[in-house]
């Protein structure tokens, strides 16, 4: 037990971070000495990461030379990855058994589509929504579906719902009364109202099967990462920011294996019209996770790169938004740059009158949630 | 573990109970990095509290400032059964005598603790006033000997029982009405890396005026209130069945109602 006085408690959360280091050369750990431990242990919790550092650590065959004390937090860590993986193949077995009857293709989305397609994004990582993709045109009858199956729309007043049904790409979120899951309903990878809009059709029609699974599909790799990175550089929150960019370094790293890949990413974000949030991942994958990417592909997603003035701004919102600790901490300095980004993801969503009146709603008018 | 604060009752509490631990002063590691801070904001000057962080994790609602030492300790409980899976964590006060564990599971308000405190005044060993940590790899019970956490009627009763016993100063109206901890014996803090295989598994109750009675449970039965008694057993899956399968089979389990401490614990001698 070590006691000590009032001192700067944030200073472990250095600007260059450990747990970068770590995920991009996970045999660096190799080396480590006790303090790095102490604190790439706290770094890893804090962004949720334990769990991904105890599986690239595993893969590498390197669990065995990390010192007990630390080796026992990434063990803990794995008891709870494994159960959240056996959870997330149950949960979806019974979205899959609900949705049975509708007869509709059901697209997985991020971190059920990692685990479901066993690609790498999925090893040691957790999270707690399941999330589908399914035709607009079926969302009444997937949603009577899941609610025949026990799922219900969790406690949303009716401003909520218009917001949700009128103007999101997504039912509001519907909670298992038995099992407290949650699973969200996307007809659209952007909200309706936003000024860029990725046809779901084409989405659907490069979707790929998944071997086992009739009926449950998973995007084609270039949509994942384009969905991925539209996810984390148009949504507001960056409270899993950096594990957000860690899905995207390792699917570049699996799809980025054929050289061919890289063309169709940048034609495809055209196509979508996302090359704006495809060139962000790019930028700091590469810049934080040291990804690997070919000159050619960066120069073409460069022409998507905004003025040098906006640019210097989003490196600064960006760079604190994901590396630089979580909004839920009141206390935390990165609690500003969090609001800019809040901010600027709410500008992206919706044109500025709607806004405007979404805001007077939520501030003045919706009931407060204690 | 690594303690800051800068509110004086935490300073004082874990001072005056912790005062046979180990301190990592030399250490490069430690498990859990938390703090007991008092927010910020007009609150502070009005109705001060207490906030407990692990990193930059609140596990709880602030407190009163008055109930920062519990709060500590509830917080250390919480680091403990929210990571540590690689134990099988049952909601238990353990204590050992001769190598042979006794785990007592039960609900709050059941004299767990008063009973825990009473055994270690009398030659028992704490393993742990909290949580029976038993590792999956053998079964054995590994101590986590920390303060023993009393209740309302229970401080007297043991401050009369063990008039010796070191204990903090109450605290009151706390969700569970007042609290006071108990320091653990200089040998259940030296003897910590010391495991003991588990012997009994007794479920306490305490009624007043009740004469003692103690019932063997069945095995199946034992098992199903274990595991419900158990932080961890979902998470676990197949090893926490395992476990708790396995500790149903090198253990006796019985139902055990008293009134009065002595008589209890010379029951307890006997087994």
């Amino acid at each position: 037990m070590r006691l000590t006085g009032c001192n700067p408690w944030m200073s472990f959360v250095q600007p260059d971070l450990l747990l970068l280091k770590i995920l991009h050369e996970p045999r660096a750990a190799a080396s480590l000495s006790l303090k790095d431990w102490d604190l790439l242990i706290r770094q890893a919790r804090q962004f949720d990461l334990l769990g991904r550092i105890g599986a690239l650590l595993e893969e590498c065959e390197l669990l065995e030379v990390v010192p007990t004390q630390p080796r026992e937090h990434l063990l803990w860590g794995r008891v709870a990855a494994q159960r959240h993986e056996l959870a997330v193949h149950a949960e979806i077995a019974h979205v899959q058994k609900a949705l049975d009857s509708v007869g509709v293709p059901v697209i997985l989305l991020k971190g059920a589509a990692y685990a479901i397609a066993k690609l790498p994004p999925a090893g040691g990582r957790f999270f707690s929504d399941i999330d589908i993709l399914v035709p607009k045109e079926s969302l009444n009858a997937v949603e009577a579906a899941l609610l025949m199956h026990g799922w219900t729309a969790s406690h949303h007043d009716a401003y909520d719902e218009h917001y949700y049904r009128a103007w999101m790409h997504e039912l509001p979120p519907m909670q298992h009364v038995k099992r407290m899951t949650v699973i969200d309903v996307h007809h659209a990878i952007v909200p309706q109202t936003a000024p860029v809009q990725p046809d779901p059709i084409k989405l659907r029609a490069a979707a790929r099967s998944i071997e086992g699974f009739a009926n449950l599909l998973v995007l084609g790799p270039a949509d994942m990462v384009l969905h991925s990175a539209v996810h984390l550089f148009h949504d507001g929150e960056f409270d899993h920011g950096l594990r957000d960019l860690v899905d995207i370094d390792a699917l570049l790293r699996h799809f980025g294996s054929r050289s061919e890949f890289w063309n169709e990413l940048v034609q495809r974000a055209e196509e979508m019209q996302l090359s704006r949030p495809l060139f962000y991942a790019l930028r700091y994958a590469e810049r934080f996770l040291k990804t690997p990417v070919p000159t050619s592909a960066r120069q073409a997603a460069n022409a998507a790169k905004p003025n040098p003035l906006l640019l210097h701004c989003m490196d600064a919102l960006f760079r604190r938004g994901i590396v630089g600790g979580g909004a839920w901490n009141p206390e935390h300095p990165a609690l500003l740059s969090h609001f800019l980004l809040y901010v600027r993801a709410n500008a992206l969503r919706m044109p500025p009158l709607l806004l405007a009146r979404h805001l007077f709603h939520k501030a003045f008018l919706s009931p407060r949630k204690e | 573990m690594h303690i800051q604060s800068v509110i004086p009752h935490v300073a004082e509490g874990v001072s005056l109970l912790y005062s046979d631990y180990p301190l990592l002063i030399r250490e490069d590691f430690a498990d859990f990095h938390v703090r007991i801070t008092r927010p910020r904001g007009i609150r502070r000057w009005l109705r001060p509290q207490a906030l407990f962080m692990c990193d930059t994790i609140s596990a709880f609602k602030p407190l009163p400032l008055a109930q920062a030492f519990p709060m500590l300790e509830w917080g250390l409980n919480w680091c403990v059964s929210g990571h540590a899976h690689r134990y099988l964590m049952i909601h238990a006060a353990v204590a050992e005598k001769d190598g042979r564990a006794m785990i007592m599971p039960a609900p709050p308000g059941s004299g767990k603790s008063t009973l825990c405190a009473g055994l270690i005044s009398r030659g028992w060993r704490l393993l742990s006033d909290e949580m029976a940590l038993v590792r999956l790899d053998d079964g054995a019970i590994v101590p986590h000997p920390r303060p023993v956490s009393l209740k309302n009627a229970s401080i007297d009763i043991i401050k009369n029982f063990a008039p010796e016993s070191i204990f903090s100063a109450p605290v009151t109206d706390t969700i569970k009405g007042t609290v006071a901890h108990m320091k653990p014996s200089r040998e259940s803090v030296l003897r910590m890396q010391e495991s003991a295989l588990p012997a009994w598994v007794v479920f306490p109750k305490y009624e007043a005026g009740a004469a003692l009675q103690m019932s063997a449970i069945p095995p199946a039965r034992a098992f199903l209130r274990i595991a419900d008694n158990a932080f961890n057993y979902s998470i676990l899956g197949r090893a926490g069945f395992e476990a708790v399968a396995c500790l149903v089979d090198q253990v006796k389990c019985y139902d055990f109602t008293y009134s009065i401490l002595d008589d209890a614990i010379v029951a307890f001698d006997r087994l």
